[in-house]
């Protein structure tokens, strides 16, 4: 489908995302494995983790990371959610 | 962003990111492939209480476990898995109950549910009532149906799992059907390793090579017809790689496993390795057995290696393979995995699997297995009468 900024994303039901003391970073956690994310990962996803849209997940990114260019912040955005997307990660809607 | 996802097994060497918490060796059934040690009976009369439980639980959450394994022998027999799994989800663990489903009814699993059960893998042990009862060794299959038919309803998301051997590979198709009927999200057909219990068992469990090509073309097969929403995992006996794995992704790394009877093991064969001792939850801390102990520093990095594995260029890769299975292969558990062709033992794997081409003991005509006439080669399956007899030679 089609990812715009009007796009609804939420994380799919199948993971777990929580924020892991011992290795200091943000995870999900599914059947028997877990994926480490990165910084930025962590950020956006942790936005995502009830239902909103894309734009609303980029403003208040904008918000949190006043020192950070919005277009290049924006644009990162939308590329991490379509590799979050290929993953199986999250659950989309137009 | 092209870094923007990293994978666990790049993870950094002092964090147990999985414990399997063994909470009893006892179960209704009696798999000849079992993982649990030879003499489980032994073990019957010390197993943790609940509130030993729940502090291994809290103290491997401090240390960093994140994914938590309920297993056994059936971890349904406690009356108190209930409260453990609600203690677990409270610490943060994702848990997962790995479980014949004997044992459970729907308000159990419902329960279950409520204590905050993240998943749940349920064993078959054949596509149908004749092979997975007889290999069980206890009428199962109908519960396990009718269990994780419960366990959907529930909003689970489910694991099945089938341990495939010579002796029931050829129903492949047919637990794929199952599978994909019962709606599982995961499919693990694996075929049994040889420690324990299956490698008593060896000659009547070890596929031929035949046999396994033959399963693999199938799943490969249903792979392509069934592009969705169910991954299917096959894994193929170690006897037929030439490489072995990294002993449980490396020796003391990440996996961290509790007995029934509070032994702290780095895997579930580990009290098999002579001259080192288990630490135990009642005399030391978790903490000192994973980061101290001489057991989990004994194998961990590559200083121990001998040669060849000293000087091969892929020893950071597979870190010699199983100590588990050298030892129990060639009497010495720092030689070579001799799964690995490079191994000077490499003709143990060769006779084993050599041994396991001749077909004749299956009375297999074409693809097919009459489950009425017994094999040349029985098995010796999992009670405690067994564990007694095995235990004297």
């Amino acid at each position: 489908m089609a990812i715009s900024e009007n796009t609804w994303v939420v994380l799919s039901g199948q993971f777990r995302f929580q924020w892991e003391e011992a290795q200091q970073c943000y995870v999900l956690l599914y059947p028997e494995g877990m994926v480490q994310l990165n910084p930025s990962a962590g950020e956006i996803l942790s936005r995502c983790q009830q239902q909103t849209t894309i734009a609303d997940v980029i403003s208040d990114l904008q918000n949190s990371f006043v020192e950070a260019d919005p277009k290049a912040l924006a644009a990162d955005v939308v590329e991490f959610i379509h590799e979050a997307n290929d993953q199986g990660w999250l659950d989309l809607k137009n | 962003m092209a870094d923007s996802i990293t994978i666990a097994s790049d993870q950094q060497q002092s964090i147990p990111l999985w414990l399997l918490a063994e909470l009893s060796y006892s179960c209704p059934l009696q798999c000849s492939y079992c993982s649990n040690p030879i003499n489980y009976p032994q073990t019957r009369a010390a197993e943790l209480s609940t509130e030993e439980w729940k502090t291994v639980f809290k103290d491997a959450r401090k240390l960093g476990a994140v994914q938590l394994g309920l297993s056994g022998g059936e971890p349904l027999v406690r009356p108190d898995l209930e409260e453990l799994i609600a203690e677990a989800r409270s610490l943060g663990f994702y848990s997962n109950l790995i479980t014949s489903a004997i044992g459970a009814d729907a308000a159990r699993l419902a329960a279950i549910h409520e204590a905050g059960l993240d998943h749940i893998q349920i064993s078959f042990q054949g596509s149908n009532q004749d092979v997975n009862d007889h290999f069980a060794g206890t009428k199962s299959f109908h519960h396990k149906v009718l269990m994780a038919n419960e366990a959907k309803k529930l909003g689970f998301p489910m694991v099945l799992n089938f341990v495939l051997h010579r002796q029931n590979i050829h129903q492949i198709g047919d637990m794929l059907k199952l599978a994909e009927e019962l709606k599982a999200d995961f499919v693990e057909l694996a075929n049994s390793q040889y420690y324990g219990w299956a490698l008593k068992n060896i000659d009547a469990l070890l596929p031929s090579r035949q046999q396994l090509l033959d399963a693999e073309a199938i799943t490969n097969d249903f792979r392509k017809r069934h592009r969705g929403n169910m991954d299917v995992i096959f894994v193929v006996p170690d006897y037929y790689e030439n490489r072995p794995k990294a002993c449980c992704n490396g020796w003391a790394t990440t996996f961290l496993t509790v007995t029934p009877n509070g032994n702290v093991q780095p895997c579930q064969s580990a009290q098999e390795l002579p001259g080192l001792e288990l630490p135990n939850v009642r005399e030391q801390s978790l903490e000192w057995a994973w980061r101290e102990s001489p057991l989990f520093n004994a194998f961990r990095g590559t200083d121990w290696m001998p040669e060849p594995c000293r000087s091969c260029p892929e020893k950071e890769q597979d870190l010699g393979g199983c100590r588990c299975q050298a030892y129990l292969l060639t009497g010495d558990a720092f030689a070579t995995d001799p799964v690995c062709d490079l191994s000077p033992k490499h003709s143990i794997i060769e006779n084993a699997v050599a041994k396991a081409q001749n077909i004749a003991d299956l009375n297999i005509d074409g693809f097919g297995y009459d489950i009425d006439s017994a094999p040349v080669k029985p098995l010796l399956f999992r009670n405690p009468k067994n564990a007694k007899l095995l235990s004297k030679k």
